[in-house]
């Protein structure tokens, strides 16, 4: 089938950018949709043009590194799934495809559809975790955990990180994701002594890199590859109310958002 | 050393209303104290279907608890100024938050009424403005005269103007829609949220929604219809 | 080269203890002296990147996607083993050893294996304290499956996603650390060369992806991480990104590379559709322990499955390997796939597939409970094939999985440079000619987690290691190099693309170097392969410049280097006149076609030194002592 993809091309945050429309030939219905870019920026290099750059690795939906916009939603049409494994049989002949990279003040543009998430690093780096050094873990077995406990955890744990929920937000909230960790780790015993803390650094966090705010509207969870509940948000505002109270003496710092990509200085 | 990284720098968090979720328990807990409000409101008013005594009387009975009728105004009026304050910081916050919009952009799981809150907002504030000067102040009350007391009176007299009756009829049509997200989402920024229970909750805020959005509309309908004269 | 593996002395049972006992220590208040190097974040990385960080070392940790996150360790589907016995079915530490030396075809390292079977109850340990949401059983306690071939339950899952939810705690460990200032994160970073000063690794050139900058990285050691080289076949189920250059790079200026042509065939894999197609995705290996494979009985039957009949179906593992049935080893399953599509009894369009069925499960346990083990699995495979295998059998057909071969390590897994420490699917060590199924996970973690804390300690309080600065010529010399490699690859400006020079090696090497080997298509593959590269070199076009994010340039050194590492794997494979795990040479088989070893020639590591640009390699050999576990055919029947 043949279709045209018109893609959003900018070749640096300061560069100017638009939109640029290729006819794309010989779509096999079975391709992905990234396979789908292979094919056009194969034709692009060999006709001496720059290819497109889009992020992707595993490309089997797991390690969140793609994602853009396809006609106004966050990984394309079909639910619960990364545009990695979005096959092209879900598009008809003749159909034009809007490819759009995550828009997002707290994710800086980098490259056509690629952008920056570190953001969602720092706010793991707040409190995304359970301190426990190598060498400190009890047996396995020490602290039973019911298997709707496990469940409930691993409900929210599934999250990949690749940005969606905050590109599909009206209101370019990380709730989605900042829940979910705050879930995962707090559903869990083992989690519970930094629960209070994690909550109120993390939502910290989030809130220094500039995210909206949550409407409770769930675009997030709609285009959520993993589906993740909007549950979780809930038990965000939860855990974060109780650990503002209990830990109202603690003096909370953020880190600062770092956007530039000079890292190495001399 | 050749390589350092950037240092982490740190600042001080944003305290509880700074925060996006703090504004949000706040609009909640207004929420709840509007919603008490809108409902205790609605059931005052449809005292209008049981006579002009009635109503009267409990208009009265209003304008005679003195020093609490002030206190609960001032409650209202807090609540009112935070649920705004809030929701209009976060709204420029939203704004700035994505400062290149989509070219395309499609709602795959929000209902329209979830999607309207910043709109129905302001509409049904300027109605309350316009419904306080109406009938509270009576500064406002086209085509009949505004008769301090008579409760029945100025409602009657107020809703036989087709265009009163509407612009009350649409406000309160958007009321609805904005209780019918407000009610369920209220829970939800205070974090409670429970997968078998909050399915009925959004049930339940679409029928409570409902109910107060007819129970308020069925005034001026009747006054238009002439069923109460 | 006399290859010291430092194996310590004593009964195994107390080898690690031992070695750990005579390491030397860093002093508590010197640690945050010395700096490391972590290149690669994925479960070995990060959980070394992180512990290392927890020891007040000053660590800085590279990898080359946005987020460490990311790393493809993060794909791992199937689980985890550890010898916990907590199913109480007669498993141990012993056994674990026992069945990852046999499984690996007795081409292991045995006191590596026993160290790796010890760290495993640990693993397990320290993944449930940083919560990872393992599956549970009603009463609290964790539940386990048994997995590849294995007779006992040891397999740790969380649901499908055991990688995912491995790495994200290694992940979030790193993260703590970073918040903790003990460890620098530098994303979005490639490591292109290894700087050698005074014969010891003292750091590495790296080039920003985002800006193209080059920089020099020094420290007191290198700690790569960087994973396996499946990427060489082009078509595998390694991410598009993972690469061999960090240790092609690290081979070139020294280290020796271990087993090149040890490569992993997993067996279940969604089939090709196609020229485009990018990269096999894999079906988590546990699906065997449910479903039954069979081919049709004749040949180009080409009904749908439901049409076949019982009687006309060959279940044909079930037939050779009563006892293991399903069940084998990978290699074995993987083999015996491509030999019934050789006899043209394949399935689906491409003839390349083997049905998958899950019927008799399903009306034995009911839908519920198969949706329950493998929900995840059936959804992904229906999604990408538009099939629903509640319904109709799965296809599937072998497909590169992971390298057993890399840079060669001694037991203190360091390479044959001193403080160049290798960990992972990027070293060598631990399986031998071929890895049982979850037992990635555990090495990369027990790598990462439980032995390079203590041995890098005990290289640093052992070393006298001077101050060094980047004005050193050595370490400009790397820096020159790897400019002049990039400039020479953006200054080609040939006809041919990256990835279609790319595709023509990956067939190479699959065709000759794959699932079974001979002479004389390995001697043919080598010619090729020079041959295809000397075209790269004259007609390669690489799009615009190095200043800036070039996804083109990334690859294009990326695939010169798997040019060079194919063929190293060829001239490796036709080395090995023998056949064992993965490796399979055809003229060394079995009268009923099983791999047959040759223990009195091959019992030993094969280390290829590198000689020079178009020189051949140098083999090292590193014997192979069995002490516990005495080789013997492997039998699954």
């Amino acid at each position: 089938m043949k279709l045209t993809l018109k893609i959003w091309r900018q070749k640096g945050p300061e560069a100017p950018g638009k939109f640029v429309s290729y006819p794309v030939d010989n779509v096999n219905p079975e391709m992905s949709m990234l396979e789908c870019l292979d094919v056009l920026n194969e034709s692009l290099i060999e006709r001496g043009e720059e290819p497109v750059a889009f992020e992707h690795d595993c490309r089997e939906g797991i390690c969140g590194s793609c994602g853009f916009m396809i006609s106004g939603i966050a990984h394309g049409p079909q639910a619960a799934t990364t545009v990695c494994q979005l096959t092209m049989r879900h598009f008809k002949d003749g159909d034009e495809l809007v490819l759009e990279p995550w828009r997002s003040r707290p994710f800086p543009f980098v490259k056509d559809l690629v952008v920056d998430r570190r953001a969602f690093d720092r706010i793991v780096q707040a409190g995304g975790y359970i301190s426990v050094s190598t060498g400190n873990a009890p047996d396995g077995n020490a602290i039973p955990v019911g298997k709707e406990e496990a469940d409930r955890a691993m409900d929210a744990a599934a999250c990949i990180g690749c940005g969606a929920c905050v590109a599909a937000c009206p209101n370019g909230s990380a709730a989605l994701f900042t829940g979910a960790k705050i879930a995962h780790l707090g559903i869990l015993p083992q989690g519970q002594p930094e629960r209070d803390r994690r909550a109120v650094r993390m939502v910290a966090q989030m809130n220094a890199e500039g995210f909206g705010s949550c409407t409770n509207i769930g675009e997030c969870t709609g285009v959520c590859p993993k589906e993740i509940p909007l549950e979780v948000i809930a038990r965000m505002n939860r855990d974060y109310l109780r650990g503002i109270w209990k830990e109202r003496h603690q003096l909370v710092t953020t880190i600062a958002p770092v956007t530039d990509w000079d890292l190495v200085t001399k | 050393m050749s390589a350092t990284a950037v240092t982490v720098q740190e600042n001080r968090a944003p305290n509880f209303w700074q925060s996006t979720n703090g504004k949000k328990a706040v609009m909640a807990v207004t929420g709840v104290v509007l919603f008490l409000f809108v409902l205790g409101h609605m059931l005052g008013n449809l005292q209008i279907y049981d006579g002009a005594a009635r109503l009267n009387a409990y208009g009265r009975f209003l304008k005679n608890t003195g020093e609490l009728l002030w206190i609960v105004r001032f409650v209202l009026l807090t609540c009112v100024g935070l649920h705004i304050l809030a929701s209009v910081q976060l709204w420029a916050r939203n704004r700035r938050a994505r400062p290149v919009g989509y070219s395309h952009k499609k709602s795959v799981n929000s209902s329209y009424a979830d999607r309207t809150m910043y709109w129905s907002g302001p509409i049904v504030l300027a109605f309350i403005i316009f419904h306080l000067l109406e009938f509270t102040a009576g500064v406002i009350h086209p085509e009949s005269r505004f008769i301090d007391g008579d409760v029945y009176h100025n409602v009657v007299a107020g809703f036989r103007v087709w265009w009163v009756s509407a612009w009350y009829i649409f406000s309160m049509i958007l009321l609805g829609f904005h209780l019918r997200h407000g009610l369920w989402s209220m829970f939800q920024s205070v974090g409670l949220n429970h997968p078998r229970h909050t399915p009925v909750l959004q049930r339940a805020a679409f029928w409570i929604a409902l109910l107060i959005t007819l129970g308020y509309i069925s005034i001026p309908v009747s006054v238009l219809a002439g069923w109460v004269r | 080269m006399k290859l010291d593996a430092r194996i310590p002395s004593g009964p195994i049972e107390q080898a690690w203890d031992n070695a750990r006992f005579e390491m030397k220590l860093v002093n508590p208040a010197n640690k945050r002296r010395h700096h490391l190097l972590v290149i690669g974040s994925g479960l070995a990385g990060a959980s070394a990147a992180a512990t290392l960080g927890e020891l007040g070392y000053n660590v800085t940790c590279f990898c080359f996607q946005d987020s460490p996150r990311r790393a493809h360790s993060i794909a791992a589907q199937g689980g985890i083993n550890a010898a916990k016995n907590y199913q109480n079915d007669g498993d141990s530490v012993y056994r674990l050893f026992y069945d990852t030396v046999k499984g690996g075809d007795f081409r292991a390292r045995e006191a590596n294996v026993y160290r790796l079977a010890q760290n495993s109850l640990s693993i397990i340990d320290q993944a449930v304290a940083q919560g990872v949401p393992f599956a549970r059983e009603y009463g609290g306690a964790l539940t386990n499956r048994s997995f590849g071939g294995a007779q006992v339950s040891r397999t740790f899952y969380a649901r499908g996603q055991t990688g995912q939810q491995l790495l994200l705690g290694a992940y979030q460990a790193l993260e703590r650390q970073v918040d903790a200032g003990t460890v620098t994160m530098i994303p979005r970073t490639e490591m292109l060369d290894l700087i050698v000063i005074d014969g010891r690794a003292r750091g590495i050139v790296a080039r920003n992806l985002i800006t193209g900058k080059l920089s020099v990285h020094l420290a007191e050691a290198v700690i790569l991480a960087t994973g396996g080289y499946g990427n060489v076949y082009y078509l595998s189920t390694n991410a598009k990104g993972s690469n061999a250059t960090a240790i092609w790079r690290a081979h070139k200026r020294g280290a020796l590379f271990a087993n090149p042509c040890y490569t992993q065939i997993h067996p279940t894999c969604i089939p090709v559709s196609g020229d485009y197609q990018s990269k096999l995705t894999l079906m988590s290996e546990s699906l065997r322990n449910d479903g039954r494979i069979w081919v049709p009985m004749n040949k180009g039957d080409k009904r749908t499955p439901n049409e076949i009949s019982e009687e006309e179906r060959d279940y044909y593992l079930e037939r050779r390997y009563p006892s293991f049935g399903n069940l084998v080893p990978r290699d074995v399953a993987s083999r015996n796939a491509k030999a019934v599509c050789d006899e043209g009894r394949g399935v689906g369009e491409t003839g390349l597939g083997v049905y998958l069925d899950f019927a008799d499960a399903i009306a034995r346990l009911g839908e519920h409970t198969i949706r329950e083990r493998y929900g995840n699995l059936f959804d992904m495979y229906q999604r990408i094939t538009d099939e629903n295998p509640y319904k109709v059998p799965m296809r599937i057909y072998p497909a590169i999985h992971y390298t057993m071969g890399g840079l060669w390590v001694d037991y203190q897994l360091q390479s044959t440079i001193p403080g160049l420490f290798v960990l992972g699917e990027a070293n060598f060590s631990d399986h031998g000619a071929n890895r049982l199924g979850a037992s990635a996970l555990m090495q990369g973690l027990s790598d990462g987690y439980f032995i390079i804390p203590y041995t890098v300690g005990n290289y640093l309080a052992s070393s006298k290691l001077g101050k060094v600065s980047e004005s050193h010529p050595d370490a400009q010399a790397a820096l020159s190099c790897v400019r002049t490699g990039i400039d020479k690859l953006l200054a080609i400006r040939g006809r041919r693309t990256v990835d279609s020079f790319h595709r023509e090696l990956g067939k190479i090497v699959w065709d000759d170097c794959g699932m079974s080997r001979n002479a004389q298509g390995l001697r043919t593959a080598i010619e090729k392969i020079r041959a295809l590269r000397e075209e790269y070199w004259q007609n390669v076009t690489v799009p615009g410049s190095g200043d800036d994010l070039n996804q083109s340039l990334e690859k294009a050194g990326r695939v010169a280097d798997f040019f060079e590492l194919g063929e190293l794997m060829c001239i490796d494979a036709l080395e090995r006149n023998e056949s064992c795990g993965g490796h399979f040479r055809e003229e060394y088989q079995t009268p009923d076609g099983e791999a047959q070893r040759d223990d009195e020639h091959f019992s030993y590591v094969a280390a290829w030194g590198y000689t020079g640009p178009g020189k051949p390699p140098e083999l090292t050999q590193e014997p192979l002592e069995f002490a516990y576990v005495h080789p013997s055919q492997r039998s699954y029947k």
